[in-house]
């Protein structure tokens, strides 16, 4: 989740229309009217695939369109290399217009800046899987030895190492798809078009590959543009994601704004069966404010007590967080020893979790403990709090959603 | 017109204007041929040249060569022992019953047409699949050659090229050819829509696209085609026995007019041994290109 407000975007999609049928041009002036998909269904007999769709996707992160069938998702992503040409529109990549593009210039710019895994892998039956992760560099006239060289490294790399000569039919699915990532990567193309990539696998697969994936862009920074129908999968990948629903984006944005504030109920139909759990980091839902006691000395702390609220406080000395203290503790110390420092057996025992976390992971932590537990930043500094009625009301909201 | 009325009779031309127009027609096609049978002739002096060189080749060449040669042949296509040595023995029972000559000028007339349909039926197919509207010109018109009884375009042939070798080739690749063309097409249109837009989204140009994705991908279908080609030609040997092509035809075709019951059997039972040979070494290699695709399903 960087910032992205002083980069420049690297793909850039302006009043993207596309509809499907004979006449497509005469078709979009009454899109562009706003008439509706299924009048212009039944009037002309032509399909609005996409309306008005304008996206900014900046470089090095995973931008998630997420749809259900028919919602023109995998369209959309044919437009970015013009696998389908749009009816009107802007497509602007890495700075260059794509529809300016001759034929020629299109083959170039396919092979260079480009390369997109497909939902049914798309793999060539006929050549093994080493001169499947290679066919990008074969298209650009790459020598046999150099790009069999480079394809063994990212078999390698995706965990296929002793599968070179194997056809894609004997491996499984997911191993398949591991090759169709390797073919994407081989290519060096800092843009990589996911098409639905892991929905046709089965659910733990999909996680590993997920996993794998993250694991990957971290070490990568590719521009990743991520199709699925999957909310938890875009969650689990996504720095941003674009929801769209009858060719139109209805939402985008970072995935707590659609988790949190869905913008509309198709939206929120969509959001209610997420495990937040699974899908909300413990950032997004703690509580700032703290009671933080810096001080050395017992009697300092206790000053620091009474002007909190709360009956504990969280110990924090240039080694960073030590532990709670509760005013209990505090009050039963006599005034004499006020001088003397906090030692470690005043101190209750409780565990910090770090605010990357997920939610579902702090859960047991959560219920062992009565108070609530500090959070910690990436630093190792304490950020604010996680308390059990937070987390409740958090997850709870989704029960309250799914009855309505 | 008769005075009959239109409602009991169907309205035909009379004799008179049935008669000129056949003789227009044949007129012109007779002065046509006159007019450039020479000509034509010697374009496809070339041709007749090979089919003669290739005749000669097989006839000339010993016995053991040739069935050799033929044996090799069948196990680098089908690694299939018991196939190789099925064309051995095939081979030899044709040579020890006296068809051995015959034989070999039928193989070579198969071959060379064969050849020469792929060599026009493939790229036709490929155009076919490529183009909605070159496959609704030509669908039709290869209807017609599978349709047309081969006697009807026998005709124009031998009045233009006379009888011999070449009438025969053209007559055996109008009938075979239309298998070859259908299936290319066919086998290209069904390659699997991800794969060639995978290709495409690599960059891959028209060219690359075909030579390394299509046709691959469509090569069992392509060699269910040629299979076919080879067998409709095969059928095609007694027929074009009639305009003067030797093989194994003529000696059926005598047996038909002097009731020759075994000779008809024998030289009938080698045309159907061919047939089997080349049908099942054309299989099992589709066959082994197909076992890659599938792989261990």
């Amino acid at each position: 989740m960087s910032t992205t407000e002083n980069k420049v975007p690297l793909i850039r999609i302006k009043k993207l229309y596309k509809v499907f049928g004979k006449n497509e041009k005469k078709v979009l002036e009454q899109v562009k009217a706003g008439k509706s998909k299924e009048a212009i269904l039944a009037e002309t007999g032509h399909t609005v695939g996409l309306a008005d769709i304008n996206l900014d996707i900046y470089p090095g992160e995973i931008f998630v369109i997420m749809g259900l069938s028919g919602s023109g998702k995998s369209t959309l992503i044919r437009h970015f290399n013009r696998l389908i040409e749009p009816t009107a529109g802007e497509i602007e990549i890495a700075g260059c217009d794509v529809m300016k593009l001759s034929e020629k210039e299109l083959q170039d710019f396919r092979r260079n800046k480009m390369s997109m895994v497909f939902q049914r892998f798309g793999l060539m039956p006929h050549r093994t899987v080493l001169q499947n992760i290679t066919y990008g560099l074969q298209v650009q006239g790459i020598k046999k030895k150099e790009r069999e060289l480079h394809g063994q490294e990212w078999l390698e790399t995706v965990g296929l190492a002793g599968y070179a000569n194997q056809y894609p039919a004997q491996l499984s699915g997911g191993q398949q798809q591991r090759v169709g990532l390797a073919r994407a990567l081989c290519t060096d193309a800092d843009i990589l078009l996911m098409d639905e990539a892991f929905s046709a696998l089965d659910p733990l697969i999909r996680s590993e590959m997920q996993d794998q994936l993250i694991e990957l862009q971290d070490k990568l920074h590719k521009t990743i543009v991520f199709i699925t129908h999957d909310l938890d999968e875009a969650l689990r990948i996504g720095d941003k994601i674009a929801i769209l629903r009858d060719g139109i984006l209805v939402q985008q944005g970072e995935p707590v704004d659609i988790l949190l504030n869905p913008v509309d109920d198709y939206v929120e139909a969509f959001v209610k069966d997420v495990n937040r759990a699974r899908a909300l980091t413990v950032e997004t839902v703690m509580q700032p404010q703290i009671c933080r006691i810096s001080s050395e000395t017992i009697g300092e702390a206790v000053i620091q007590m009474r002007k909190s609220k709360q009956d504990y406080g969280y110990v924090i000395n240039d080694q960073g967080y030590r532990g709670v203290i509760t005013q209990e503790t505090l009050e039963g110390i006599e005034k004499n020893d006020y001088s003397k420092g906090i030692n470690a057996s005043l101190l209750e025992d409780v565990p910090a979790v770090q605010s990357d976390a997920l939610i579902e992971t702090v859960i047991p932590e959560m219920l062992d403990n009565t108070h609530p537990l500090p959070v910690l930043n990436a630093e190792g500094e304490v950020e604010g709090h996680l308390c059990r009625s937070t987390l409740a009301e958090v997850l709870s909201d989704q029960s309250s959603s799914e009855n309505s | 017109m008769s005075d009959k009325s239109w409602l009991s009779e169907i309205p035909q031309l009379d004799r008179h204007q049935l008669l000129d127009i056949r003789k227009t027609l044949d007129g012109a096609y007779r002065s046509f041929s006159r007019e450039y049978g020479d000509s034509i002739e010697a374009f496809f002096d070339p041709l007749l040249s090979f089919l003669i060189w290739f005749e000669k080749l097989l006839l000339n060449s010993p016995w053991w060569l040739v069935i050799a040669a033929l044996a090799i042949f069948a196990y680098v296509a089908s690694r299939s022992w018991k196939l190789t040595l099925g064309v051995i023995v095939a081979f030899f029972l044709i040579g020890f019953f006296g068809m051995w000559d015959n034989t070999m000028r039928t193989m070579s007339i198969i071959l060379v047409s064969t050849m020469l349909a792929i060599t026009f039926g493939v790229p036709i197919g490929v155009s076919m699949a490529r183009s909605n509207r070159v496959q609704s010109i030509v669908t039709p018109i290869l209807d017609i050659m599978q349709t047309m009884p081969a006697f009807v375009y026998l005709i124009p042939v031998v009045m233009l090229l006379g009888i011999g070798k070449i009438p025969g080739v053209i007559a055996v690749i109008i009938y075979a050819i239309p298998p070859v063309i259908r299936l290319t097409n066919l086998g290209i249109r069904l390659v699997d829509k991800e794969v060639l837009e995978a290709a495409t989204a690599y960059g891959a140009s028209p060219m690359q696209r075909l030579f390394g994705v299509q046709i691959p991908l469509a090569m069992p279908n392509i060699m269910a085609g040629i299979n076919q080609t080879i067998m409709m030609s095969l059928a095609m040997v007694v027929i074009a026995s009639m305009i003067g092509v030797k093989g194994l035809g003529q000696p059926v075709l005598k047996s038909i007019t002097n009731q020759y019951f075994t000779l008809g059997l024998l030289n009938g039972l080698a045309i159907v041994a061919l047939a089997i040979i080349f049908d099942r070494i054309s299989q099992s290699y589709a066959k082994r290109t197909l076992q890659n695709f599938g792989g261990h399903e």
